[in-house]
């Protein structure tokens, strides 16, 4: 009786019945604790980084990046860390990145993780040169309350630390009404050309630095695409095809029975 | 000597090896640079493992052309030299591996402890549900808990709590399981013993000098992988095989050796 073919099959049922089940029980302590390590939203990478989710899609770990950078400014994510093992990134505050630029870091890069186009210019079509202000690592951020500049102390250490002085970010004076004979020298980040390298949170003088880089999917808003600036011709344009794809549906009331001008003419009663 | 032939010179490898990355790290040396999972050869040849390309590829990234090469340079050595000898040739893991199954070997554990029951085909679970997670993830699931990775990259970029994995495997290999982690659980090595499955570079047994000593299946780390000793002459086909020459090593009567695989010479199944 004990080895019948019957019995056999048993066994085997039993023992592939086994492997589903410790496999599914395997599958949701895993899949919980790699859902728990890849998000980590605050986490700035190397320039040319594609986007978070499908940066932690490529980047297979390697380290190429790492010592590729003069500056020791990339670190490997090492347990502990509280970020996707083995992901490189920076902490501007303790070392930024130099914006070298012939931007080593990049196309040492095997996996496609930094994208080598997305920090190049293009003279034509063939022929790309590496530009690392195209880099769009964070976006520097300003905290308004500990800025000693807009306390009335004269600071600049982040607007003459920024590679891109006087273009990413800019100076605003206004008079200090409190003293009366002073000005304000206020900071403002321009995200169009910061490339979030943190060399301003690096300079900043303030104890936690009041400027200071955050991923710009964090760091940034979204208007949405249905408002239309008016006063700029390219963006009006939009409306053009906006009314040629959209079939209209015109309110017809008594009051629109009547072009618009007219009836803002029409004086009526008055 | 005769004793610790290969033994010395995979402990050469191993350490030459992960010296030559420290270096590149350290020291910017252009020979190895990287790590495990993909390095650069001489500042040009491309390496990449191919488990973790095939689970970023799963993933449904877009895979830069380098990896791809590094992978297929990779899967071709391998092909051909014997897959799990990246197991005891380059490994890191392997030398603490190593020294927890020399230790219980000692403390003689294996014959004092009744063994629970883990299969050898856990690993090819561990395999295939890393593929599954990682497509589902959307990021390559062993590679974010791989102890290997861990405790290399570790030893190139700093540790962190990283040595706690190690001290883990360890641990586990001493005290629960023999050679637990590399024999049963580790998914790199069941990729390797894949690859390694048709490739050139094999053990082979020679029954008539054989005495049935069976120092060789104490040593092995794969003992399945031995099934013909004192039986038949015939090579180690199984990927499983790590080639590491313990086996060739400890035997006294020479009757195991490494050897090219030629199919003619290999006897049709003699069950
Ligand atoms: S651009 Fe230069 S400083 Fe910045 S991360 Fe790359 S290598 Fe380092
Ligand atoms: S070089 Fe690319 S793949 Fe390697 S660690 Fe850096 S980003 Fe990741
Ligand atoms: S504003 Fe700060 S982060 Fe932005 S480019 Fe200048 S220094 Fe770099
Ligand atoms: S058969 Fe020999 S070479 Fe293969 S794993 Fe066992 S001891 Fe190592």
């Amino acid at each position: 009786m004990k080895n019948s073919p019957s019995n056999d099959r048993r066994r085997f049922l039993l023992s592939i019945a086994r492997g589903i089940g410790l496999s599914a029980m395997g599958a949701l302590v895993w899949s919980a604790y790699v859902g728990e390590v890849k998000s980590a939203p605050l986490v700035l990478r190397p320039p040319g980084a594609l986007a978070e989710d499908k940066f932690i899609k490529n980047c297979i770990k390697c380290g190429l990046c790492v010592e590729a950078c003069p500056y020791d400014t990339l670190k490997l994510a090492k347990p502990g860390d509280n970020l996707p093992m083995g992901t490189p990134y920076f902490i501007p505050r303790t070392i930024p990145c130099y914006m070298c630029s012939d931007i080593p870091c990049v196309p040492v890069c095997p996996s496609g993780a930094l994208s080598e186009p997305s920090v190049s210019s293009y003279i034509n079509k063939t022929n790309a040169q590496l530009d690392i202000n195209k880099a769009r690592m964070g976006l520097a951020v300003i905290d308004r309350e500990s800025c000693i500049a807009t306390w009335g102390i004269q600071c600049d250490a982040c607007y003459r630390a920024c590679p891109l002085m006087g273009q990413a970010i800019t100076i605003e004076f206004s008079k200090n009404e409190r003293t009366g004979k002073h000005a304000f020298l206020i900071p403002n980040v321009h995200a169009d050309i910061c490339t979030g390298c943190g060399m301003c949170e690096h300079a900043c003088v303030t104890k936690k630095a009041a400027i200071y880089v955050l991923p710009r999917a964090l760091a940034m808003g979204e208007a949405g695409n249905h408002y239309i600036k008016g006063w700029d011709p390219k963006d009006e344009q939009r409306l053009d095809t906006v009314k040629k794809n959209v079939p209209h549906e015109f309110t017809k009331t008594k009051l629109s029975e009547k072009s618009a001008l007219d009836s803002l003419n029409d004086e009526g009663g008055l | 000597m005769k004793h610790y032939k290969y033994l010395l010179m995979r402990r050469f490898s191993q350490i030459a090896i992960l010296v030559l990355y420290i270096g590149a790290n350290a020291w910017g040396w252009k020979i190895l640079q990287g790590d495990l999972s993909a390095s650069l050869l001489m500042g040009k040849v491309p390496l990449a493992d191919p488990y973790a390309v095939v689970q970023i590829a799963v993933t449904g990234a877009t895979l830069g052309i380098d990896i791809i090469l590094g992978a297929l340079i990779v899967t071709f050595f391998y092909g051909v030299i014997g897959g799990r000898a990246f197991c005891s040739w380059i490994c890191p893991i392997n030398m603490i591996t190593d020294t927890a199954a020399w230790l219980r070997r000692k403390l003689k554990f294996s014959e004092v402890q009744k063994r629970f029951y883990m299969s050898r085909s856990l690993r090819y679970w561990i395999l295939g549900l890393s593929l599954i997670l990682s497509a589902v993830m959307g990021v390559a699931a062993f590679e974010l808990i791989s102890p290997v990775s861990m405790a290399h990259r570790g030893a190139i970029f700093g540790m962190g709590m990283g040595g706690g994995a190690l001290v883990v495997i360890f641990l586990f290999d001493l005290l629960v399981h023999e050679n637990g982690w590399c024999g049963y659980i580790c998914p790199l090595g069941a990729s390797y013993a894949l690859i390694g499955k048709f490739s050139l570079i094999r053990i082979h047994h020679d029954a008539n000098k054989c005495t049935d000593c069976r120092d060789c299946i104490t040593v092995c780390p794969e003992k399945e992988v031995l099934h013909m000793v004192n039986r038949s002459s015939e090579s180690v086909l199984m990927g499983e095989c790590t080639n590491c020459g313990r086996c060739v090593d400890v035997c006294k009567e020479d009757a195991l050796g490494f050897s090219i695989r030629s199919q003619l010479k290999q006897p049709k199944d003699e069950k």
